[in-house]
Parts: C-alpha cells; structure tokens; sequence
C-alpha cells in the first residue's frame, strides 16, 4: 500500500511468467527430496530430544552455577529446535511426504503453549494465505500494533514498544492468545460461543501441562536443586521466547516489505499471490548455524513462496529464488540478524506516533476498507 | 494396588515429564525393538537367492508373536525416503532357534518395496512390522496327501510350510521361466533327494505357461489331495475353475498376493466417500475437496490452495492426481492425501 507500487513495472504476463519458473523450481525440488531430507529431520530430531535429556539431566544439579549455565544453554537451544526447525516446518507439512506418522503434520505436538491443530489453523491458513493483507492477515502486528503507515492510528498505539517488548518474552502465551482470537472473542457474547470454549480448554490443558513439567515436575526432580532448576527452565523459555519473536518479526516487518489491501487480492491469479509473498517477506542472512536456529526461517521469502518444501531445501532455492528477482528487477529484502531487528523495532517505534504527512493517495472505498481494517 | 496398576500411575508420571513427547520417543532413541515399542524389526542379512530375489533375515522386535507356516506379514520400509508397506510371506520354520524370521522377495519390474529389498537393503536397517497374518496355513490334522501348485514367488508360502513340517506324501509343480529363476532350487533338489519331496519344475520359457489339463498327466490323483496353491491371478483362476468343475473345490487353497490392481486413469472416476456412505462421478480436473463438499459431505479445508495442509484426508483405496504436478498417489494404509489439490485418478475411496 506504499505509495509507489514496486512491481508496476511488470506486465500480467510477465507475472504469470514468474509464476511458472517458481512452480518450476519448485516441481524440482519435489522431485528430488528423498532418503537424504528423511535422513535429516530424524537426525535433527534425534539431537534433539538428546540434547534436552542431557540438558534437564545437568539441570539436576543446577545449584552448581557451571551445571546452571551449561544446563540453562543447553535446554534453550534444545526449545528453539523444538519450535523452530522441527515443530514449525513438521507443523507445515513439510516432511508428510515421508509418511512417517511419527514425522506428520496431523500427529506432532511440540514444546509450546498453542496446541499444534490451533496454530495451524492461524499460522497456516490464515496467514499463510493472506500474507501482509491488511485485516485477513492478523500476523501483520499481532492485533495489537501498527506496523503499516496506512493503517489507523490510536492513542493506544502510543504504547506499542512495551507490547512489542512483553509480546517477545512471553512470546508463546502471545501465540497461543492470537491462535484463539482473544481480542475478538472476548466479548461477552462470544465468550459463550461453545467451539470458542473448546479451543481456549484445549489451550488451557496445554498451558498445564506444559507449565507442570517446567515449573513443577522437573524441580522437584532436582531436589535441593529446586530453585535454580525453576529458574533455569524459565530462562531457556525466556531465551527461546525472545529468539523466537525476533526471527518471525525479521520475516515481515523490516523496512522494505510490501502491505496490501484487501481487495488487491480479489480474483489473484497463482502469479500474483507468488509476488505477494515475494514482496511480503524478508530474509536473514548468515551462516549455516544461524539459518538452523531460525528454523530456516531466515529464508522467510522462499518459506513463503513454498511453505511445504523440506526447510533442508531452502538454501538451494534461495539461489535460484534471487536471480528471479533480479531477473524482474524486484527488491530482495534480506540482511544480517540486527540489522533487520532493528529496522523492524524501528518501525514500531516510528508508527506508534501518528503519519507524519497524510498518505499520498486516497480513494473512498479504500477509507471505508481501512477502517474496516 | 495392583502392581499393573502402579506401572501404568508410574507411566502418567514418565508422561508428565517427557510432554508433549512421551516417554516412548525417548526409549526408541536406544532401544527400538523392546517390548512396549510399536512393532519393527531390523534387517541383519540379506541372502541372494536367484539373480533377482534375496532372502531378508529379520530380527522382529519383543513384541513379535510369532507365526505360523504360510502366513504373511506387512513391512513397512523406506525407499528414498518414503515408507511403503507390503506383504511378504515368512519362509523361516516357526521354531528357528535364534528367533529370526525369514521373508523371500523378488524383485518385480518396477516394483519399488520389492527392488529396494532385493537389490538395496543393509543389515542393520530397522523396518516396521505387523503381526503374522493370513489363513493360508496347513489344518491341524495333517493331511495323508499334499499338492503344491506354485508358479513363481507363490513358492515363498509353500517354502514357509516345507520346512516346517514333514509330509508322508507331497508333491509339488512349480513354475518358473528357466531353471536358475526357481527360487530354493538347491533345498528342493535336497528334499527331492532324500525322498521327502516329489518336485515337477514346469519351464515356461521352454514350455509355456502351465496347462492346468496337464495336471491329470503330471500329478494322476490330484483330486484326492489337499491343495495350497500361490501364483498369480491366472493361474490361480484356472485352478478354482479346474477344481470347482471336478467337483472338489473344498481341497483347494488360494492365496493370492496383489489383489486388486489399482487402475489409474486421466478421466477421473467413482469417488466413495466412505465414512459417510456417499458416492459420486468425479471427473480428473476438480479437486475432491469440491466434489465431496458438492455431495455435501463435511470436509476439513483451509486455504484451499495446497499450502495449509488442513484438508489432508485418508485416502482408503483407488488412486489421486495431485493437480499441481501431475503425480499419481496410490492408496496404502497411512497415506493421506490434500484433498483441495487432489483429483480422482479412476475410482478412490476417501476416508470421510
Ligand atoms: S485446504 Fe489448505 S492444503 Fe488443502
């Protein structure tokens, strides 16, 4: 919704061309996935569920501080894996083609507050489908910020730094709240709503168990280590929450990523929802470790434009997904890890003010949209 | 308390430590085959038999409840990746000391489970497995006088029975294209030799597919024999005809392998909706989400486009064409299928 559409240089053929080189490179790797992608999810998961072992078996003795530290590291690194390599990209489906019912998208649940079936239903088809489309994706700020100049400002939104700050250490709760639609079905009527109930049941079983086996279980395992254990899971949570929220704000609210209205996408064709997701998402670069720990999510573009190809696969595609872009002269928004946090964080700061001048166009239908926004 | 009762409290308590994993995740990780772990076994020798079929001596896991003669069991393995399950029958004895099963495979052209086995598999590989099944098995009262009729990898069965029980009178007609394709060539020859086995090894390269009107030459009273029969569907359809017009159909037993063959076509088909007993046309370009939603059939969706994953269904029989790429989904137990970018490729049944 910038004022200066980046992609007016292309024709609809032009964009329908894209579309099938990306269907193409896609169609590739499709083709190509086999023993090797399956041999490495079940050696990432192996590690894993190793590392946590080891990590809460340290734990037990955390009133020793090096047995803290390395524990507290450890099992943080062990949650992030969980969240991001493994549970966000089985969660998409993108090791179903193994037909492992262990390894499936309708059978995993993972180290996180929002039951698996829930977030899939927000993360997956909401936003996955609506990316960056102001008022069908509710990824865009979370409900709660402004990250676009075209959507409204509310005093309200003065505040958004501190959300933004709480909503990154408690990130897991913030999902899981999000997943549920909170803000919506907080009211009174639809409090009522029995299909809202059995969802935010299902959460609260979860929120139970998980906080049972951290908080409880697994302090009390540890004895006279009780304190520094409680501690110590509540850190690794902490550490993974924060990870967490600054990679997924790295993945659309840099500088340079693309917003659009709602009925820009009225009647897209597979050309036009592939460059929605193009100029809808950015990236991080790094090295092989850092894209590990993202999930891969570092390739956030080519997650976005196949979100059902192995995470393993997604360094090869980033190649040939960038020289499509330089092909159609499109900006590829990517950076290293604190250039994009803080051009993100940048950005939530400067729209929680008010536009400084009034957006250049402005149409009635699109007030009327916005505002329905 | 009881003390099955304290196990399965002590079990809960493992559970909440290990959530949302279970304790059972963990253990797999050092000891797959233990009793209480989902069914597997791990290959620990491959043995070729003929140029295109091996022998696979598996260690089922402590689970294993044992067969008996002719039975078969379903593995499940991984070829490139992707796990597919087929039947194959034992042809160990029941009793083998060490507690290894035995399946005999051959390679069939094309056949991905079945050339993966024969040509790729290595010890140490872990499969899943399920419990020995199947009636193709020998009565309790032993039978004065046997006959195999067999005709390629139908011998596996009947090999599973051989060397498990001594029969007073057996004869035995197999089939094969020449001489070094009869799997267990050498171990008839033995019982043949040590008069346990009369054996007619009938050559269809030289002497065509099997008469079954030769039987009256080959084996005079067949008709008085208890009959197991393994082979492929046509020779399996004489021998029903030939049996059931002499009059003795109840002497014969069939096993067939391959039972249905899936037809996979371009036009679409008959798509069953099988949970809820509805069935309808369906051509090969509308994705079956619509074509069970049009029928009214209530069927899980999302983003409609094959990202979300969120209309996966089972599919129970037939074959899908993912609408993207052209690929060809066959049923198996397990597969599920994206309904919003799947079309009926012949008839299917999906599981809703
Ligand atoms: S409805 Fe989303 S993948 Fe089929």
């Amino acid at each position: 919704m910038t004022a200066i559409d980046p992609t007016a240089h292309l024709t609809a053929e032009q964009i329908e061309e894209l579309g099938r080189e990306l269907d193409a490179i896609r169609d590739e790797v499709i083709a190509g996935r086999g023993e090797k992608d399956a041999a490495y999810i079940r050696k990432v998961i192996g590690a894993q569920r190793k590392l946590e072992l080891a990590s809460r078996a340290v734990l037990l003795f955390s009133m020793f501080p090096p047995a803290w530290v390395i524990g507290t590291a450890g099992l943080s690194v062990a949650k992030i894996m969980d969240n991001m390599e493994i549970g966000h990209n089985i969660l998409h489906g993108q090791w179903d083609w193994m037909r492992d019912p262990k390894i499936h998208s309708t059978t995993w649940e993972w180290d996180h507050v929002s039951p698996a079936d829930q977030w899939k239903h927000s993360h997956n088809e909401l936003h996955h489908t609506y990316t960056n489309v102001v008022g069908k994706d509710n990824d865009l700020g979370y409900g709660i910020m402004r990250v676009d100049e075209d959507q409204k400002w509310h005093p309200f939104h003065l505040g958004q730094p501190l959300w933004n700050f709480i909503n990154a250490c408690f990130f897991e709760y913030g999902i899981a709240a999000y997943d549920l639609e909170l803000g919506k079905n907080l009211h009174k009527r639809r409090r009522k709503n029995p299909e809202f109930r059995a969802r935010a049941k299902a959460v609260g079983r979860k929120i139970r168990k998980q906080v049972l086996k951290d908080y409880v279980i697994h302090p009390l395992l540890s004895g006279p280590s009780f304190l520094p254990t409680l501690a110590a899971t509540f850190t690794a949570n902490l550490v993974r929450n924060v990870w967490s929220h600054s990679v997924i704000m790295c993945g659309h609210f840099p500088e340079g990523v693309q917003v659009f209205e709602r009925r820009s996408i009225r009647g897209e064709t597979r050309g036009q929802w592939y460059l929605r997701q193009m100029m809808g998402s950015a990236n991080i670069s790094g090295s092989k470790a850092m894209h590990f720990m993202t999930g891969n999510l570092s390739h956030q573009i080519e997650h976005h434009l196949f979100p059902d190809l192995p995470s393993n696969r997604y360094a090869e595609v980033a190649v040939k997904v960038r020289a499509l872009f330089e092909k159609y002269e499109l900006e590829y928004v990517t950076g290293p890890l604190p250039k994009q946090v803080f051009s993100a964080w940048r950005k939530v700061f400067r729209l929680s003010l008010p536009n400084k001048k009034e957006p250049v166009v402005k149409t009635p239908e699109r007030e009327k949209e916005l505002v329905a926004a | 308390m009881t003390s099955t009762a304290l196990r399965s409290r002590a079990w809960k308590l493992l559970e909440m430590v290990t959530t949302p994993l279970l304790p059972s995740d963990y253990l797999d990780l050092v000891s797959p085959l233990r009793a209480g772990a989902d069914l597997r076994g791990r290959i620990e020798a491959v043995h070729p038999e003929t140029g295109d079929a091996a022998t696979i001596v598996i260690r089922p896991g402590r689970g294993w409840r044992g067969h008996t003669a002719g039975q078969y069991v379903r593995i499940g393995v991984d070829v490139d990746g992707v796990r597919l399950w087929r039947a194959y029958s034992l042809t160990s004895p029941t009793d083998r000391p060490d507690g290894r099963v035995t399946i005999t495979v051959k390679a069939i052209p094309d056949g991905k489970v079945s050339n993966h086995l024969v040509r790729r598999a290595r010890p140490g590989t872990l499969i899943q497995l399920d419990q020995a099944t199947g009636d193709f098995v020998l009565p309790r009262a032993k039978p004065a006088k046997v006959l195999y009729l067999t005709a390629g990898s139908g011998i596996t069965p009947v090999m599973g029975m051989l060397r498990d029980t001594e029969f007073d009178d057996v004869v035995m007609v197999h089939c094969a294209p020449r001489p070094q394709d009869v799997i267990f060539r050498g171990e008839l020859h033995d019982l043949v030799a040590d008069g346990k086995l009369r054996l007619t090894e009938v050559h269809t390269d030289t002497d065509g597919v099997l008469d079954i009107a030769r039987l009256d030459a080959l084996v005079p009273d067949w008709a008085e024999r208890e009959t197991w029969a393994c082979g492929p569907a046509g020779l399996l359809d004489a021998a029903e005809k030939h049996w059931s017009d002499h009059g003795v159909p109840e002497r014969l037993h069939t096993e067939r392998f391959r039972p249905t063959i899936v037809a996979a076509g371009d036009g679409g088909g008959e798509v069953t909706f099988s949970t809820t007993g509805t069935t309808v046309d369906a051509d090969g370009a509308t994705p079956l989400l619509d074509v069970g939603e049009a029928a009214g059939v209530l069927m899980p969706s999302g983003c409609r486009m094959g990202i979300c994953f969120g209309c996966v269904s089972p599919l129970k029989a037939g074959a899908v064409r993912d609408l993207r790429t052209g690929e060809i989904t066959e049923a198996e137990p397990g597969v599920l299928i994206q309904t919003c970018v799947s079309a009926a490729a012949g008839p299917c049944d999906i599981e809703r």
